[in-house]
C-alpha cells in the first residue's frame, strides 16, 4: 500500500467535512479537483428543495387553525364527559362506546389523537422528504450548507404552535437565500410565520399603538432577544436590555395573516400597522425614526452589516465546519469575506473553501446523529424510506430529534454534547439495524474505501476485512472512530 | 397537618442566618466518615427555559402578587398551601406531600451569581459553577466528583440522550436514555470496537461504560422497554441507578419546555403540563430509590426566573430570580430558605424581575459539603472558584 497522495487526502476531507459522506463514486469525482468540486456547488439560487409536493406555509398554517379550533371543542366535550352524570347521559354514540369497554372521555382522547394524526404526520414527511434528500444530493456541500443556516435560525417542533410550519421556514425562508446576502436571509427568517409563533412575536403588540390601547395587549420581546443574542451581534456585543425591549417595539406589528384578512393573506407574513408602537427607537446607540413597518427592517440591515454579526457567523461557520475550537486566522478570514462583500454568504462559502486552514486540520468534528446517519445512507447507496421508524425514532434516541431542538439556540456543535456513554450504544444498536437491512453487495473493503478513502486506517481496514458477514463488517466501517468524525 | 414555619422578616432575618451560618458550617460539621458518605444519593433536575418560580411556589401572601400576574396568577383557592406565606402549585401535588412530610423545601428567590437574560450564557453559568460567565468550562459537579475520589469511589450517571454541562469535566461519568434496543446480538463487533477504540481519546471508555450501564438497566427494568416520554418510568430508572450497591452517587436529569413567553396558562395550561412532569419525575425518582429516599437529597434548579409582571401576550419574559425545589429523605426540616424580596416595585430588580436573596452556589455548596463531605477547601477553590460571597447555608441537610 503506497502513501496517499495530497489530492487523495483532501478529496477524503471534502466529502466528508465539507459534505454528508459520500454517495459510491463520489470521491473519485471529488479527488480530481476538491476545491472546484465544492465551488460548482455553491448556487446564487440557493439550495435544493426536497423531493415532493409539500404544502407551503399558508396551507400547514390553515390546517393548524382548524387543528386549534379543534382542540378547543374537544376541550369543552372532555371537560362535560368528565362532569358527574356524563357517564348516564343519553348520548346516542354512548351505547356503541358502551359495547367496546369505552368511557366517553377515552374516546374522545382517540377521537383527539385521530384528528392529529394528519399533522403529525406532514412533520413526518417533511423530515423524510429532507432526509431524502440529503441522502441522494450530488450537492452535499450545498445541502450541508443548507443544514448549517436552518440550525442557525432555528424553529422546532419542540413549540406544537410552530410544529407544521418548520418544513416550510426551510423550505421557504432558509433555502431560497443560503446564497445571498445575510441580510436578506436573516428578513426572510425573522419574518415568517414560523420563526413569529415559534418566538411568540405574532400576538406581540405595541401598548400605545391603537390596537394595544383598545385591548390592553402588551410587547413580547421574545423574538427581539434571541435575534440580537442568536442570530446576529451575538450576547457578548454589549447590548442592553433596553435595546432589546426598544427592537421589541420596532418590532411590534410584524404578524401572520389569518383567514379573517381575507383569504389570500391568511397564513402570510403581515404588517399590522394598528399594531406597531408609535415613536422613533434608539438600539445599540443608533436612533430609528418611526417608519412603520421599515423601522425594524433597518434594523435589522444595521445588525447584519455589524462587526459582531461577522464575528458571531464567522466562528459560528468555523466551529461547524472545522473544529469545535477553530484557529483564530481561519474566524478571520472569514470575517473579512462577510464585511467585504456585504454579507454575501457566496463569497463567505467560497472563503471558506479556500482558506488552507479549513483543510490542514486533523479530522475532530464528531458528527452530530443525524450527519451520522445521513452519511451512512450516503456511503450505503441508500435512502430512508419511512420518517418514523428510519429516522424519527433512532434519531431522538441517538439526542437530536429531527427540526425538534431543544431551544432556539439549535443542536450543539461541541462534540463533548454527543459523546455520552449511552448515545454511543445507541449509534451501535442502530448501526447494526441499519447494516442489517442496507449493507451494499459489493466487498466490504471496497465500500470502506469508496467511504473514507485515504482517511481509512489500517486497523478499521483489517476490522473490516476479518468481519464475519457484510452486516458486520458495515457496522464496524459506520462505529469506526474515523467515520464518526469528519 | 402544616408544620409551623418561621414567617420570613422582609429585611435582615436570612442575612443574619447566612452569615452566622456561614461560620458555623465551616468550621463546626467535622467531615463525613467515607462509608456514611458513599450511601449518600444526590439528584440534580435541571429546568431549562427559566421556569417561572412566581408560578412554581406562589407567594400568596404578598399582596402585589395577584395584580401583577393578573390571569396567570396561582390564587390561594386553587394553590396548594405551603406554609402561611407560600403556596405550591396544584400540579405539584407529590411535591406539596413531601413538604408536608418534611421533606421537600422552597428556596423562593434564587439566581446565579451574574445577571444574565441569555438562556443559554445563563445556562452555562448555572452548570460551570462559575463567578462569572466564561471563567470555567467544565461542571461543578463533575469537578466534586475529582474532589472526592480517589479517596472514595463516586460515580455519577447522566440520565438522557445528551450529558450537561454540569457533569462534564475529567471525571468520567456514566449515562443511560430510554429507547433504541434494535442491535441484536453485537458480541462479536463489541470486542472489535473494543480493539479499535483503544487510541481513541473518547469512545473507548464511552463506549464500555454505556455497555455496562446497559446491561444494567436491562436487568433493573427487567427488559421492560421505557418510553421516552414516560417520565416517571425513566425517573425509577434513576433511582433505581442510585439505589443499587455500588451504584452511582449522582445523577442529573433535565427537563426542558418552561419558557413560557405566551400563553403560559395559570392551573392548567403549558406551565402546568411541565410542572406536572416535574412532580412525575421526583415521584419516579422517590420510588425507585426505595428505602435509599432517606439518605437521598433532590435539587430542583433553573437558570433563572421570569418578569414579575404577566406580559403582553398571557405570559412571562425572560427575569432574574426563581424558585429552587429541595426534596429528598435527608433534608433537615425548616422553612423557606432564604428572604424573601417581596414583590412590591421598589424591589423589583431593574423594576421587573424578582430580586434574587440567594446565591444558587450557596444552596450548592450546602449540600455537596454537609451531604457528600466533599472537602471544604476544594468547595472553595476548585469547584466553586471565587465564591467566598456565596457560603453555604446552615442546617439544610
Amino acid at each position: 500500500m503506497s502513501l496517499p497522495s495530497q489530492a487523495e487526502i483532501s478529496g477524503a476531507v471534502a466529502v466528508g467535512r465539507f459534505g454528508l459522506g459520500p454517495r459510491p463514486g463520489e470521491l473519485a469525482a471529488a479527488v480530481a479537483d476538491p476545491k472546484a468540486w465544492l465551488k460548482a456547488q455553491i448556487d446564487h439560487r440557493g439550495a435544493d428543495q426536497p423531493p415532493g409536493a409539500l404544502p407551503d406555509s399558508r396551507d400547514r398554517f390553515l390546517a393548524y387553525l382548524a387543528l386549534r379550533a379543534d382542540a378547543q371543542a374537544f376541550k369543552r366535550e372532555a371537560a362535560a364527559a368528565a362532569e358527574p352524570g356524563a357517564l348516564t347521559a343519553p348520548d346516542p354514540n354512548m351505547a356503541s362506546a358502551a359495547a367496546i369497554g369505552q368511557r366517553p372521555l377515552e374516546r374522545l382522547k382517540a377521537e383527539r389523537r385521530a384528528a392529529q394524526r394528519p399533522l403529525r404526520d406532514a412533520v413526518a414527511a417533511e423530515i423524510l422528504a429532507r432526509a431524502h434528500l440529503a441522502a441522494t444530493t450530488p450537492a452535499p456541500f450545498r445541502e450541508r450548507w443548507a443544514l448549517f443556516w436552518f440550525n442557525h435560525f432555528t424553529v422546532s417542533t419542540a413549540k406544537p404552535a410552530a410544529a407544521v410550519l418548520v418544513g416550510p421556514f426551510e423550505r421557504e425562508a432558509i433555502r431560497p437565500h443560503v446564497f445571498a446576502r445575510f441580510e436578506d436571509l436573516l428578513y426572510a427568517a425573522s419574518t415568517h410565520p414560523a420563526m413569529l409563533m415559534y418566538l411568540d412575536q405574532e400576538r406581540s403588540t405595541g401598548p400605545d399603538s391603537p390596537g394595544g390601547l383598545r385591548r390592553n395587549a402588551g410587547l413580547n420581546e421574545n423574538l427581539a432577544r434571541e435575534i440580537m443574542e442568536l442570530h446576529t451581534v451575538g450576547a457578548d456585543s454589549g447590548y442592553t436590555q433596553a435595546d432589546v425591549t426598544e427592537f421589541a417595539r420596532a418590532l411590534t406589528g410584524y404578524s401572520i395573516g389569518i383567514p379573517r384578512d381575507g383569504g389570500e393573506l391568511a397564513g402570510r407574513p403581515l404588517y399590522r400597522p394598528q399594531l406597531h408602537e408609535p415613536g422613533a427607537r434608539t438600539v445599540m446607540g443608533r436612533r430609528y425614526p418611526d417608519t412603520g413597518q421599515a423601522q425594524a427592517r433597518a434594523i435589522l440591515a444595521d445588525l447584519a452589516a455589524s462587526p459582531h454579526t461577522a464575528d458571531h457567523i464567522a466562528r459560528k461557520l468555523a466551529v461547524h465546519f472545522v473544529a469545535d475550537d477553530p484557529p483564530a486566522a481561519l474566524t478571520a478570514r472569514l470575517r473579512s469575506a462577510y464585511l467585504e462583500s456585504g454579507g454575501d454568504l457566496a463569497v463567505v462559502a467560497t472563503a471558506l473553501v479556500d482558506a488552507p486552514q479549513a483543510w490542514d486540520r486533523p479530522p475532530t468534528k464528531f458528527k452530530r446523529p443525524y450527519e451520522f446517519v445521513i452519511s451512512s445512507y450516503r456511503i450505503a447507496g441508500a435512502a430512508p424510506g419511512d420518517a418514523d421508524h428510519e429516522l424519527i425514532q433512532p434519531l431522538t434516541a441517538m439526542g437530536e430529534r429531527p427540526m425538534a431542538a431543544p431551544q432556539p439556540n439549535g443542536w450543539s456543535e461541541q462534540a463533548g454534547d454527543w459523546m455520552a456513554p449511552d448515545a454511543i450504544v445507541k449509534r451501535l444498536n442502530w448501526s447494526a439495524a441499519f447494516a442489517a437491512a442496507h449493507a451494499p453487495t459489493d466487498a466490504p473493503l471496497q465500500v470502506a474505501d469508496a467511504a473514507l478513502g485515504a482517511r481509512l486506517t489500517p486497523q478499521t481496514r483489517l476490522a473490516v476485512m476479518r468481519a464475519e458477514t457484510r452486516p458486520q463488517a458495515l457496522t464496524l466501517l459506520l462505529m469506526s472512530p474515523e467515520f464518526q468524525r469528519r | 397537618m402544616i408544620r409551623p414555619t418561621a414567617s420570613y422578616d422582609l429585611s435582615r432575618r436570612g442575612l443574619l442566618a447566612l452569615s452566622a451560618g456561614f461560620g458555623m458550617t465551616y468550621f463546626a460539621s467535622p467531615a463525613l466518615p467515607a462509608t456514611a458518605a458513599s450511601k449518600r444519593k444526590l439528584a440534580v433536575i435541571v429546568c431549562r427555559g427559566a421556569m417561572d418560580g412566581l408560578s412554581v411556589s406562589p407567594p400568596l401572601s404578598d399582596s402585589n402578587y395577584l395584580a401583577l400576574r393578573g390571569p396567570i396568577a396561582i390564587r390561594p383557592d386553587q394553590a396548594l398551601r405551603l406554609d402561611a406565606d407560600f403556596g405550591l402549585h396544584p400540579k405539584l401535588a407529590g411535591i406539596s406531600a413531601l413538604a408536608q412530610a418534611a421533606q421537600a423545601r422552597i428556596a423562593p428567590a434564587v439566581a446565579i451569581p451574574q445577571r444574565i437574560r441569555s438562556h443559554f450564557e445563563a445556562q452555562d453559568l448555572l452548570e460551570s459553577g462559575g463567578a462569572q460567565l466564561y471563567g470555567v468550562t467544565t461542571g461543578w459537579l463533575n469537578r466534586a466528583l475529582v474532589s472526592m475520589t480517589p479517596d472514595r469511589r463516586v460515580g455519577a450517571i447522566s440520565i438522557g440522550a445528551q450529558e450537561p454541562l454540569v457533569l462534564r469535566g475529567p471525571a468520567a461519568i456514566d449515562s443511560w436514555s430510554p429507547g433504541g434496543r434494535d442491535g441484536g446480538d453485537l458480541t462479536r463487533v463489541k470486542a472489535t470496537l473494543a480493539d479499535l477504540y483503544q487510541a481513541d481519546p473518547v469512545l473507548g471508555a464511552a463506549l464500555a461504560s454505556g455497555l455496562a450501564t446497559e446491561a444494567q438497566a436491562q436487568t433493573m427494568t427487567q427488559g421492560q422497554p421505557i418510553q421516552a416520554r414516560d417520565e416517571r418510568g425513566f425517573a425509577t430508572t434513576a433511582g433505581k441507578f442510585l439505589s443499587e450497591d455500588n451504584g452511582p452517587s449522582i445523577a442529573v436529569l433535565s427537563l426542558d419546555g418552561f419558557d413560557t413567553h405566551a400563553g403560559q396558562g395559570a392551573v392548567n395550561g403549558q406551565l402546568a403540563t411541565r410542572l406536572a412532569a416535574l412532580d412525575n419525575v421526583i415521584a419516579g425518582l422517590k420510588a425507585g430509590l426505595g428505602p435509599s429516599w432517606s439518605q437521598t437529597v433532590v435539587i430542583v434548579v433553573t437558570e433563572f426566573g421570569r418578569t414579575a409582571h404577566v406580559n403582553g401576550t398571557g405570559g412571562t419574559d425572560h427575569g432574574t430570580a426563581s424558585t429552587l425545589i429541595l426534596a429528598g429523605g435527608a433534608l433537615k426540616p425548616g422553612g423557606i430558605v432564604g428572604d424573601w424580596p417581596t414583590l412590591q416595585t421598589a424591589r423589583l430588580f431593574e423594576s421587573r424581575d424578582l430580586a434574587p436573596t440567594l446565591d444558587v452556589r450557596q444552596v450548592f455548596k450546602a449540600v455537596l459539603a454537609d451531604h457528600l463531605g466533599v472537602d471544604r477547601r476544594a468547595l472553595e477553590t476548585s469547584i466553586f472558584p471565587d465564591s467566598a460571597s456565596a457560603p453555604p447555608i446552615a442546617n439544610l441537610v
